[in-house]
């Protein structure tokens, strides 16, 4: 071995042989490897030639920028300005009319209020949804529990006349001290079977007590508040639309599904048989339905399930409807959340001697809702989509404002419904798809890989 | 309480012996005075429902029954499957309007599941374009609103066809039918003498393929061979339908739709709304399909096909044996909640008027009548009850395909 070569210097670095580098290779192994994979392609880009083009000339080439009033976006044949055969979108209309589909009809001097709720409702929303950011308890808090008092406060004007709680309907004429009255005598009865129940059962009665005034202090705050007389003037809810309406209704939707599906979940899993029976049979129906039908329901029966001088405006039959509907289907998401926990988590509980409150509160909650956030997303851009259903009973939402903007005359012409629903499309596709990848995003970050 | 007195009354107990638990802290009276509490809520709840409605109607000076259902409409509908005129009866709108929502329905999910499987597969595709553009096919599909796309249909694409008298297809002759504005004017197929033969045929390809696969099947478990099943079935199914047609002399013919001074006439007319509410249907449930499919196909470990492999089994078989049958065992489930989606958004119908349960049932007949709570009832309890059969296939389905594990 003493004479073999042993080459001193590196070999100069040679360049990779052709055709298996640079685009062209790229090409070949991605696009045109096979036949097959060839004709593919083809058919693929000639898909994409019919429909991609035409759109972008729709969208952005040929459509118009700027213009008054309908003679910027109507052919000469159609009493305008732009050559025959011209065929955009124009945006303009979209421009004049943007008020009307985020606020509705709501009064310009008022339109504000609904900023600050909308601003509120972001900065909260953000909070909850960036994880890494602090003060998550608190900002739950808030959005579950101050937010809706004090958009509903902001929206509506509050003021509120209230005349009845729970027991006043049977012996008192109604009026606002009678409320309060009936309110004292409602807090003081339950008090008291609270009294009763731990004296009975042996156990300390304070806590009970406490969880009874407590329920009822914060009811006297969020009445006291939808009640007071703000100078906040009223604001009926027929001129409400638009944007916001989709959002009221799709927010409300799921902020009062998950504690009612949580409940239901619960109750499903539970096991004394006529909770499950229950359950099961108010998931089903609902699930079973479509979303139609329950809003046919709630605007055309509701009325008569209720006694005489009882009414609902027509956005709270709606919002009634949603909330029953997607409660059914919060259920099931987080059941799923609930079965997919392993059994030892339940054993270990129970083996702390935990009662059933403090292991759902304390264990099995906590991780089984944070493992169903991509679901409560997805429900909610479900939620979201299917709320363009409320313009079938006469609302107007996002989608529906824009509708109806097209019986105005000052923008009348045959690219006007084009344009409107280009816009509704881009401004649903960017919430949903925005909230999709969220809910991807949660996904893989949740994924510990732990799970069995 | 605290730690202290805890560990004091655990040494009381066990001098004392077993503690007697307070009759409230038993979980069986506790659950059964919840479960009797929660029985007479939901009692007076359903009972001051039905009070309240029954007073409310008998203000209105209505009454409740189903007697009505018998009344003639008195109204016209614009597709029917079935005999239908003003003087039908109410039942008889249900029955046109449960055909047309079964018609959109069953060729919606036709059609979403051929375009859903196909893209599925071509989001699977190692061609780059074709898995981008299927990439970018269902996030535009299924990220907008189905209402909004039933619209853009109805109301902006259909509206830029050509007027009824300048129809599309006059190239062709109308062999295709004419399509304008005012639908689709389609050749209307007429049953020629023989025509029952092939049909009878085509049934018996269909009973004959059961029997054929399963006996094939048992043969392969018995003895290891194989059975060119595949081309069996389809040389019964496609084969001898097609043989039987060309020798009974192809008894079917179209009558194909006119032109004239007002349009085309003649053929067989498929509405607008048709057109546009089974477009947007299908094309938004294949986006959702098309996730499925993936899903199903991904969720199928590589160590599979790689074992099959090492087993011998070639491409073909390792496909249908092993990866297909799990495959679908992912896929099934999500997939018939997307077929049923599909038919109860038809009801979304209602936007466009398309004549199908809901618009003519809920709508049209529900103001017609006044009869609120029967015709709500009636609706609900139709789609409930196809809801429910189809879980009930679908629990059996999952039962019988089912991992049996150790």
């Amino acid at each position: 071995m003493a004479n073999g070569f042993v080459r001193k210097e590196m070999l100069a670095q040679m360049p990779a042989p052709a055709g298996t580098k640079g685009p062209l290779h790229w090409l070949k192994t991605n696009l045109f490897s096979t036949p097959l994979n060839s004709a593919a392609t083809l058919v693929a880009l000639y898909a994409l030639y019919c429909i991609v083009p035409p759109f972008i000339d729709f969208a952005l080439i040929s459509a118009v920028w700027s213009g008054e009033s309908r003679e910027a976006c109507a052919t000469i044949k159609q009493g305008g300005i732009k050559p025959d055969g011209w065929f955009g979108a124009c945006w303009p209309y979209v421009g004049a009319n943007l008020k009307l589909f985020i606020y509705g009809r709501y009064p310009v001097d008022e339109l504000w209020r609904v900023n600050i709720v909308y601003i509120m409702f972001a900065i909260s929303a953000l909070g909850l949804l960036i994880p890494t950011l602090p003060f998550k308890r608190q900002n739950v808090f808030f959005m579950f529990g101050i937010f809706p008092v004090v958009a509903f406060i902001l929206l509506t004007g509050g003021h509120l006349e209230l005349n009845g709680f729970l027991i006043a309907v049977f012996f008192m004429e109604p009026s606002y001290s009678a409320f309060w009255i009936d309110f004292a005598v409602t807090t003081l009865f339950f008090a008291a079977i609270a009294y009763l129940l731990a004296k009975g059962t042996d156990s300390d009665p304070i806590p009970n007590l406490r969880a009874v005034f407590g329920v009822a202090i914060i009811l006297v705050a969020v009445l006291l508040a939808v009640s007071a007389p703000l100078g906040l003037e009223h604001v009926e809810t027929e001129v409400w639309g638009g944007l916001l309406v989709t959002l009221v209704i799709a927010v409300t939707g799921i902020v009062a599904s998950l504690p009612i599906g949580i409940l239901l979940a619960l109750g499903r899993r539970s096991n004394m048989p006529i909770v499950k029976l229950i359950c099961v049979i108010f998931i089903e129906f609902w699930r079973g339905v479509p979303l139609i039908t329950v809003l046919f329901m709630s605007s055309v029966m509701l009325p008569l399930f209720l006694p005489e001088g009882v009414d609902f405006d027509k956005l709270l039959r709606a919002l009634i409807g949603v909330a029953l509907f997607s409660s059914a289907y919060m259920a099931e998401v987080i059941r799923g959340g609930i079965q997919a926990l392993p059994k030892g988590q339940y054993e270990g509980a129970m083996a702390l001697g935990l009662n059933y409150r403090q292991m759902m509160q304390m264990v099995i909650l906590p991780q089984a809702l944070k493992l169903v956030i991509p679901g409560i997303v997805n429900t909610f851009i479900g939620l979201f989509k299917d709320t363009t259903l409320v313009l079938i009973i006469g609302l107007f939402d996002f989608l529906g404002q824009i509708q109806s903007s097209y019986s105005d005359p000052t923008w009348a012409s045959p690219v006007q419904s084009m344009t409107g629903y280009l816009f509704a499309a881009l401004v649903y596709w960017f919430f949903c798809f925005s909230m999709a990848r969220y809910s991807m995003y949660m996904e893989r970050r949740l994924d510990t890989g732990h799970r069995s | 309480m605290t730690v202290d007195t805890d560990g004091v009354n655990a040494v009381d107990q066990m001098e004392k012996g077993p503690q007697k638990t307070a009759f409230f802290n038993n979980p069986k009276i506790r659950s059964s005075v919840i479960q009797v509490l929660l029985i007479g809520i939901l009692i007076y709840g359903v009972w001051s429902l039905i009070s309240n409605t029954a007073a409310n109607l008998s203000a209105q000076s209505k009454s409740f029954g189903f007697g009505f259902l018998d009344n003639a409409s008195g109204f016209d509908v614009s597709q029917s499957l079935i005999e239908y005129s003003r003087a039908s009866s109410f039942w008889t709108v249900y029955q046109v309007g449960l055909l047309n929502t079964l018609l959109v329905a069953i060729t919606g999910i036709i059609l979403a599941t051929l375009v859903g499987f196909s893209i599925g597969i071509a989001r699977l595709s190692s061609n780059w374009i074709v898995s981008r553009a299927a990439y970018w096919y269902v996030e535009a599909l299924r990220n907008i609103p189905l209402l909004l796309w039933i619209f853009i249909f109805y109301f902006g694409v259909l509206r830029l066809l050509p007027s009824k008298r300048e129809p599309l297809g006059t190239s062709l002759d109308g062999a295709l039918g004419y399509l304008s504005i005012g639908g689709w004017i389609a050749p209307k197929p007429v049953a020629g003498d023989m025509l029952w033969l092939t049909g009878l045929a085509v049934l018996f390809g269909i009973v004959a393929s059961f029997i054929v696969s399963s006996w094939a099947k048992k043969r392969q478990m018995r003895t290891g061979q194989q059975f060119p099943t595949l081309y069996v079935i389809l040389g019964l199914i496609i084969g001898l339908p097609a043989a039987l047609f060309i020798v009974t002399g192809l008894p079917l013919s179209f009558e194909y739709p006119e032109i004239g001074r007002f349009g085309a006439r003649g053929g067989m007319p498929v509405l607008p709304e048709f057109i546009a509410l089974l477009t947007a249907l299908s094309i938004y449930t294949s986006a959702f399909i098309a996730e499925i499919v993936r899903a199903g196909i991904l969720a199928i470990n590589k160590g599979q096909t790689e074992a099959s492999h090492a087993l011998g089994l070639r491409p073909g078989p390792t496909l249908n044996l092993v990866i297909i049958p799990q495959a679908l065992r992912v896929i099934i489930p999500p997939l018939t909640n997307q077929f049923l989606n599909l038919t109860k958004n038809s009801s979304l119908a209602v936007a466009i008027a398309y004549p199908e349960l809901v618009s003519i049932f809920a709508g049209t007949a529900l103001n017609q009548s006044g009869r609120e709570v029967e015709i709500i009832m009636i609706t609900m309890a139709t789609y409930l009850t196809l809801s429910l059969l189809t879980s009930t296939f679908m629990n059996w389905y999952n039962n019988r395909m089912a991992l049996i594990e150790r």
